[in-house]
């Protein structure tokens, strides 16, 4: 772990006596107490904490939800209303789990954009990239499963169309893709036995996520946090302690963005579901227009924006793994974009991108939307594959500051002078 | 083991070997039950037949009934309706594998090879849509039937002429044809 003196020092007997045995006090307080963060960081670096936060959030109410909830094709409908009207709180649960998922993906993306824009995902800092990629892809999983559990219209056709994505596989072998299906599915359509082994998993993957959030943020702490001008901390002066300044500045953001998640879960706890999930699963029946949820919105459009289902589906799958290539894509020195005035413009135009395709994946897949999300789709690919590399080999960047506390002062902040 | 021949394996390397390739496939032996408990089980597979009554289905009317969980379409063809299906060129198909379970894979996508010689009226398919699973529309008399006036589904924008071929969207095969028998002349067995 980066390597910093520690200022442990326990202080009874019996604190020594552990310290002698696991001293796993002296970790705590080495790793999240006087662990040097560097002075400058601004609000996007208290979304880690917010990510835990909300991962801890969706364990505890999915516990409770758990003791209530009944995970067979009979019941499951009625038993998340019951949970709804009758269990005790329970609307409260249940709405904090459901708005918690899109908060929590909201969090994800705000970071993720974040690691991007600083280029956190440069050396040395590769496998805390990867592993953060793994965490996405664990959510998206985790995610597509509860949603299913309400067992509503909405549930039951967004899992017969993501699972049946593995069909493409009849392209390349014939068969083979049906025989996935039905082995996910456990049976020839989708049913209560799905939807049990769905509940199954998804109460297993948050846990597997708390394992490797665990080693994401080991990671973390081994080569330290980056920060808004991308540079190393090299003397005392560019740090400060993790308590209180990071932890204080964490809360203070963590506060505010659940006063907005609080206003969702009690004024407008349906606004980003589908009415149609109040409807129970009608296996002979599929509504007109079905949307996933909004965090999955882009991807989807890049699926249906491809005329060909294989390649739709493999484009889809790139897409996000392609984030596994990002540290090497990206050719450029400098990690912040702050210091990149070409590569801002295309960082920005991905943004946009992103944020397009998920408006059309809402769209029906018809006319301009279907135009458009080609265009955008093409633009995905082509800035991860071309532009990255590209315009790291020819831009020159503007000068660097020598240092975090040289670009602090300079903008005469009030951050602390001391150690 | 430096101390020996490299060439001259002894016991201990026999017992090596052979403790990996226990462990080895062990470990591969002992995953399968925990793979394959996920296929389709015992009950699922027994499935049952059903039998439809089709009198009371008249010619431009459809009905859908439910075989081993799928929605099972059964639509009376009006003469322009089985006209229209026959008139196209095969070439102009998109699959040009009739999908029937009871035909070879091969045999061609006309018609005829999706109905029952004498019965090319009645068309009996899997309503299933061969992109992504949803079910398509075109049972009920105000469904929209897309450009081929078959079926249309709304998930992706597939369209099925009036023999529930594909022919614009993102669906790679045509809808397909369950195994079924004509019992009388109006009642079929399904399955
Ligand atoms: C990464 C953490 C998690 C995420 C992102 C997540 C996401 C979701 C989502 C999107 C739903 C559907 C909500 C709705 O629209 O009704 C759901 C439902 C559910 N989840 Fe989770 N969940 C997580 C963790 C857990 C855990 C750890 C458990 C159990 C120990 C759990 C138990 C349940 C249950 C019982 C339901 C069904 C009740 C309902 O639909 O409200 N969840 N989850
Ligand atoms: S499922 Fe029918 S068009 Fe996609």
């Amino acid at each position: 772990m980066a390597s910093h003196e520690s200022s442990y020092r326990p202080t009874s007997r019996f604190t020594k006596w552990i310290d002698d045995r696991l001293p796993l006090p002296r970790m705590m307080h080495g790793q999240f107490v006087d662990f040097p963060t560097p002075r400058n960081l601004n609000y996007l670096w208290t979304t880690g904490g917010l990510l835990t936060f909300f991962l801890v959030i969706q364990i505890v109410t999915g516990i409770v939800l758990a003791m209530h909830y009944v995970p067979s094709a009979h019941d499951a409908f009625n038993s998340v209303e019951h949970i709804r009207r009758d269990v005790n709180y329970g609307w409260l649960i249940r709405n904090i789990h459901a708005v918690g998922a899109s908060f929590f993906f909201l969090a994800a993306y705000i970071h993720i954009a974040r690691g991007l824009y600083y280029g956190s995902y440069k050396a040395p800092r590769e496998i805390l990239w990867i592993l953060g990629v793994v965490i996405f892809l664990l959510m998206m999983a985790t995610a597509f499963m509860g949603y299913s559990l309400p067992w509503g219209q909405m549930s039951f056709w967004a899992v017969t169309v993501i699972t049946n994505l593995f069909s493409s596989v009849d392209a390349v072998i014939p068969g083979l893709g049906t025989r996935i299906v039905e082995w996910l599915w456990g049976g020839y359509a989708v049913s209560g036995t799905t939807l049990n082994r769905f509940y199954a998993l998804h109460y297993l993957l948050p846990f597997v996520i708390a394992g490797v959030v665990g080693l994401h943020i080991w990671a973390l702490h081994v080569v330290g946090q980056n920060n808004p001008t991308g540079l190393d901390i090299k003397s005392p002066s560019d740090a400060v302690p993790m308590a209180p300044f990071a932890i204080m500045k964490d809360l203070f953001g963590l506060s505010v963005f659940v006063l907005v998640f609080a206003w969702f879960v009690f004024f407008m706890p349906d606004y980003l579901g589908h009415a149609d999930n109040y409807i129970e699963a009608n296996p002979l029946s599929t509504p007109p227009h079905i949307v996933p949820e909004w965090y999955f919105l882009p991807y989807y459009a890049i699926l249906r924006a491809i005329p060909d289902k294989l390649l739709g589906v493999i484009a889809m799958f790139s897409s996000i793994l392609l984030l596994i290539f990002v540290p090497w894509l990206d050719t450029s020195r400098i990690r912040s974009t702050k210091y990149r005035p070409v590569y801002k413009i295309f960082f920005w135009l991905f943004i946009f991108t992103v944020v397009a395709l998920g408006y059309l994946g809402a769209k029906p897949a018809e006319g301009v939307y279907v135009q458009w999300a080609r265009v955008f789709t093409a633009y995905y690919f082509l800035h991860l594959l071309v532009v990255l590399p590209i315009v790291g080999v020819m831009e020159t960047g503007r000068p660097l500051p020598n240092s975090i506390t040289e670009a602090v002062l300079k903008k005469g902040s009030a951050a602390p002078k001391t150690r | 083991m430096a101390s020996h021949s490299a060439e001259t394996p002894n016991r201990r390397d026999f017992i090596v070997i052979a403790a990996q390739a226990f462990a080895g496939v062990g470990a591969a032996v002992a995953l399968w039950p925990f793979i394959h408990q996920m296929n389709p089980d015992a009950s699922t597979q027994a499935l049952a037949s059903i039998e439809v009554d089709l009198a009371p289905v008249k010619p431009g009317q459809a009905i859908t009934v439910s075989w081993r969980g799928k929605p099972i379409f059964i639509r009376n063809r009006t003469p322009e309706e089985v006209q229209a299906a026959t008139k196209v060129p095969l070439n102009d198909l998109k699959d040009q594998s009739a999908r029937n379970d009871l035909l070879p894979e091969r045999t061609p996508a006309s018609d005829v090879n999706r109905t029952k010689r004498g019965k090319e009226n009645w068309l009996v398919l899997i309503g299933i849509c061969t992109h992504l699973g949803c079910i398509p529309k075109g049972q009920s008399m105000n469904d929209q039937k897309g450009d081929f006036g078959g079926w249309f589904c709304p998930c992706h924008g597939s369209h099925y002429d009036t023999a529930g071929r594909i022919r614009l969207g993102p669906a790679p095969q045509n809808l397909h044809v369950p195994p079924y028998e004509f019992q009388t002349d109006t009642m079929i067995k399904i399955g």
